[in-house]
């Protein structure tokens, strides 16, 4: 791809969608972007960053959505157009402004971006954050793929100027992940000039433009639901290929389907040969309904399946519509997630849907040879499982190893909890099972408040609650205000690798360089959490013993909140910024007697580092030196010292 | 254009994370669209973390988009850095017509290594692969790159090995324009353009 800013309309480009997303706020002339990091999202707000400069933009990751949000809003009162990005769990925290955000209004267009999540393919839950847009009364978009990702967002910010309301433009995985052909528009030439205008007062009786009916808060709801009634006739000017019907006049079938559904839906219709029986209504702006399209087709077919992923958004939206109809709508039968046609969680595929039209109009469908599928389906499950492991060299999995050490020592039945990162992973097999519970960003620490306060109940288990750098930022905070202050007793453990890990190593502020590349003043987690009086050590995770001497004597501490920090830069990063790996590793084939040794294969078979190998013939480890990152600890772990580190030359 | 022989076209890139699929099949969908298709790349899921079944889907077209996942059974041409993800991408994509080229080069997953799982015996794997497919190529890509001096060469390898068999609609010009553009150091573009015409050889003379 060449520059995403490249000034040449009508040129086809193959970019991710996340790309088109960034374009398309360009091609409207974005001011002010923020967001914060959030897979299937966290790509947007770096594609923009990167030519911010020389485009009079501004970029940022914000500590968490809700002040990412605000900080957008603010730009937007301002007359600069701005967008603020984030995946479904982002809305969740942003919403409380949202709802805010909603009864006074915004100036220049502010659009909001959602990534959304069905599988879900890398979140810690699936949501599905349509429902947020009929909750709040804003206007919804919903792309289908890429080219329309880039439309829709442009045409997002015109949309929400109009209506004075925020715009909300809802994207998946399956877009913002897939890279597909986009034909470029137009570059605007756009003055930004940022200027807050007196008449902009919210609470003034007479200048408060926004509380003309009876001042403070009894104008602003009123306010708000006149504006929306004004989004209909705004989306009725919908570009004419963001809802269209293709099909028979009078359909054996209708689909009703939106966003990347629609691209399931056609291409089944297409494998089943069906398109001069099936019709699909299409549908870009799903919220408010376009309801003349959508009734005008409701007389002309008996059958409806809807198809869409995770909530029966549409579902339950046109049936209100079917509702209210003065023709009626008896005739029709509805099929969707209510009639158990399609499913109401993970993400609708080609396959799904071709089950599901099937299941109505009747008729079979081999996808291949059935005996060369049982056969080829069989063979397939030799295939071994690849379970999520982190990468060798990560500082988790030593700290993991050293967390259950300590707490079997300790031996009072301790646990851990865990958060939203990388180290999620140590609820899993790849961290020994250490971690008990993960939820929302911060949780972790919020859910040890409860128990580390449950001693007059019998309660004596330890408890370390674990969030990483940037989640520590993001919502761990408030949690950790709350236990220091109630005088609950736990260890918080900051997993600190230097970087927003899991989502692509994005800056956090405790970092001291922005997503602009700006130097920045790094905010220092150890003296955030001594301000409020909390005991707080420091150690390197890849210093097995002392960590876990450390450990051992936070577990002695009952005084409350007690902080750990957990330094040591991610792996990927490291290996990027110094290109060589610290150590050389082997093992010493004299040494390690394999079987014979006692340590039941400690390295290979309990510390499971994928770098490390077992020679089946040999009986012996062996490094595996493709995927040694040179990290060194393993000789920590070898009881014997037979897996010797040596340091490489300068 | 070139011709397209099916509409669309169904591309399977199957490896483990960290190999390098992902690039690889967006070099693909580059190319694609410098030679005017429709191209959809369907990127990475799931964790990304290294060590996890990755692959990636290609959809090519004339004039429209498909989705960004290959209906079941309807993989064309399947690219396996790794057998037993070649396998398990068969399992669920292939049909008795589809073409596949595998990297016999095996990665173990820390379960095997603990013991926990095991690799089913590798002969046996491109047995199974060559039997459920119209035509197989093994490119032993990864041993030709350590002859090169560097593991990496195995995806330009790979590369230059689908080039060979003719079955994408992409000449090798595209994808040398592309590395010319990857790869600024001229040392390394040179290195890549010699893997990918050994590539070329190790499938083009069986055609």
């Amino acid at each position: 791809m060449t520059d995403i800013d490249v000034h040449a309309p009508g040129r086809v480009e193959l970019l991710l969608g996340n790309e088109a997303i960034a374009r398309g706020a360009l091609e409207a002339g974005v001011g002010f972007i923020s967001g914060y990091p959030g897979t299937p999202s966290s790509e947007i707000i770096p594609t923009i960053a990167a030519i911010a400069k020389r485009n009079n933009i501004y970029a940022e990751w914000a500590a968490n959505e809700k002040v990412a949000m605000e900080a957008a809003a603010g730009a937007s009162f301002s007359g600069i157009r701005s967008m603020a990005v984030m995946k479904q769990n982002g809305i969740n925290v942003a919403v409380d402004f949202i709802g805010n955000l909603q009864m006074t209004g915004i100036k220049a267009g502010m659009v909001l971006l959602v990534a959304d999540d069905p599988g879900p393919l890398s979140s810690s839950n699936e949501e599905d954050t349509r429902i947020v847009a009929k909750w709040m009364d804003f206007p919804l978009l919903e792309p289908c793929c890429a080219q329309e990702a880039k439309d829709m967002t442009k045409w997002a910010f015109e949309v929400s100027e109009q209506c004075g309301l925020i715009c909300m433009v809802r994207t998946v995985s399956r877009i913002g992940h897939t890279r597909a052909n986009v034909k470029l528009g137009e570059l605007p030439e756009v003055e930004k000039k940022a200027y807050y205008q007196d008449t902009w007062n919210m609470y003034h009786p007479t200048k408060g433009i926004h509380c003309t009916v009876g001042g403070f808060d009894a104008g602003l709801h009123p306010g708000k639901i006149k504006k929306f009634a004004t989004v209909k006739e705004i989306l009725a000017k919908a570009p004419q290929e963001f809802n269209w019907y293709t099909g028979p006049d009078e359909p054996e079938l209708l689909i009703i389907t939106s966003g990347v559904a629609y691209i399931y839906a056609k291409e089944a219709l297409k494998i089943l040969k069906l398109e001069d029986k099936v019709g699909i209504l299409k549908l870009g702006t799903t919220w408010p309904l376009p309801e003349e399209i959508v009734a005008k087709h409701l007389r002309n077919t008996k059958k409806i399946l809807f198809v869409e992923e995770l909530e029966p958004f549409l579902e339950r939206n046109v049936m209100e519509l079917a509702a209210s109809l003065p023709s009626g709508t008896r005739h029709i039968n509805f099929y969707g997630m209510r009639s158990g046609h399609m499913r109401g969680y993970g993400d609708v595929n080609v396959d799904l849907v071709i089950d599901a039209v099937l299941k109505i109009v009747g008729g079979s469908y081999e996808p291949r040879d059935v005996t060369y599928g049982l056969e080829i389906e069989e063979l397939a499950e030799a295939a071994p499982a690849r379970p999520w492991e982190m990468c060798p060299g990560c500082p988790y999995r030593p700290f993991f190893w050293t967390v259950k050490t300590a707490l079997q020592i300790d031996g009072r039945d301790g646990f851990s909890l865990v958060d939203v990162g990388c180290y999620t992973l140590g609820a899993f097999n790849a961290g020994y099972w250490q971690g008990r519970t993960t939820h929302a960003m911060g949780s972790s620490f919020g859910v040890a408040c409860g128990l580390g306060k449950l001693e007059q109940f019998g309660f004596s288990q330890p408890v370390m609650a674990m969030v990483g750098d940037s989640t520590f930022f993001h919502a761990s905070i408030p949690a950790l205000v709350s236990g220091t202050w109630n005088n609950a007793n736990f260890i918080a453990v900051v997993m600190d690798n230097s970087a927003t890990a899991m989502t692509g190593h994005q800056p956090h502020p405790g970092l001291s360089t922005t997503v602009m590349g700006d130097t920045a003043s790094a905010i220092s987690t150890e003296a955030v959490c001594r301000s409020m009086g909390c005991r707080v050590e420091v150690c390197d995770p890849f210093d097995m013993e002392a960590t876990k001497n450390t450990i051992l004597d936070l577990l002695s501490d009952d005084s409350g909140v007690k902080v750990l920090i957990v330094r040591r830069l991610c792996e990927l990063v490291r290996a990027r910024v110094e290109k060589k790996p610290p150590f050389k590793m082997h093992v010493d084939p004299e040494k390690c007697i394999g079987e014979d040794c006692g340590c039941a294969r400690l390295c290979t078979r309990m510390f499971h580092c994928p770098g490390l190998m077992w020679d089946e013939k040999a009986g012996r480890a062996v490094i595996d030196e493709v995927m040694c990152a040179g990290c060194g600890v393993c000789a920590d772990i070898c009881p014997k010292g037979a897996i010797i580190k040596e340091t490489l030359q300068e | 254009m070139k011709p397209l022989p099916k509409d669309p076209l169904n591309i399977l890139v199957a490896g483990v994370g960290g190999q390098g699929n992902v690039m690889l099949a967006q070099i693909i969908g580059q190319a694609l669209v410098m030679e005017g298709f429709f191209a959809v790349v369907g990127d990475t899921f799931g964790a990304a973390q290294r060590g996890g079944s990755v692959a990636s889907h290609i959809r090519i077209s004339k004039d429209t988009e498909y989705s960004s996942i290959v209906p079941k059974g309807q993989a064309d041409f399947i690219l396996g850095m790794e057998p037993s993800e070649t396998l398990r991408v068969m399992g669920q994509y292939a049909n008795p017509a589809t073409r596949v080229i595998v990297n016999p080069r095996v990665v173990l997953p820390p379960t095997v290594i603990s013991g926990a799982d095991t690799y089913p015996d590798i002969n046996e794997v491109l047995a199974a692969i060559e039997k459920h497919c119209s035509r197989s190529w093994i490119v032993n890509a990864t041993e030709q790159a350590m002859n090169l001096g560097n593991r990496l060469y195995a995806n330009t390898i790979l590369m230059g090995a689908t080039l060979g068999t003719g079955i994408l609609p992409i000449g090798r010009d595209s994808v040398v324009e592309i590395y010319k553009e990857r790869f600024a150091d001229p040392k390394l573009y040179r290195a890549n353009v010699k893997a990918l015409d050994l590539g070329i050889s190790l499938t083009k003379e069986s055609c």
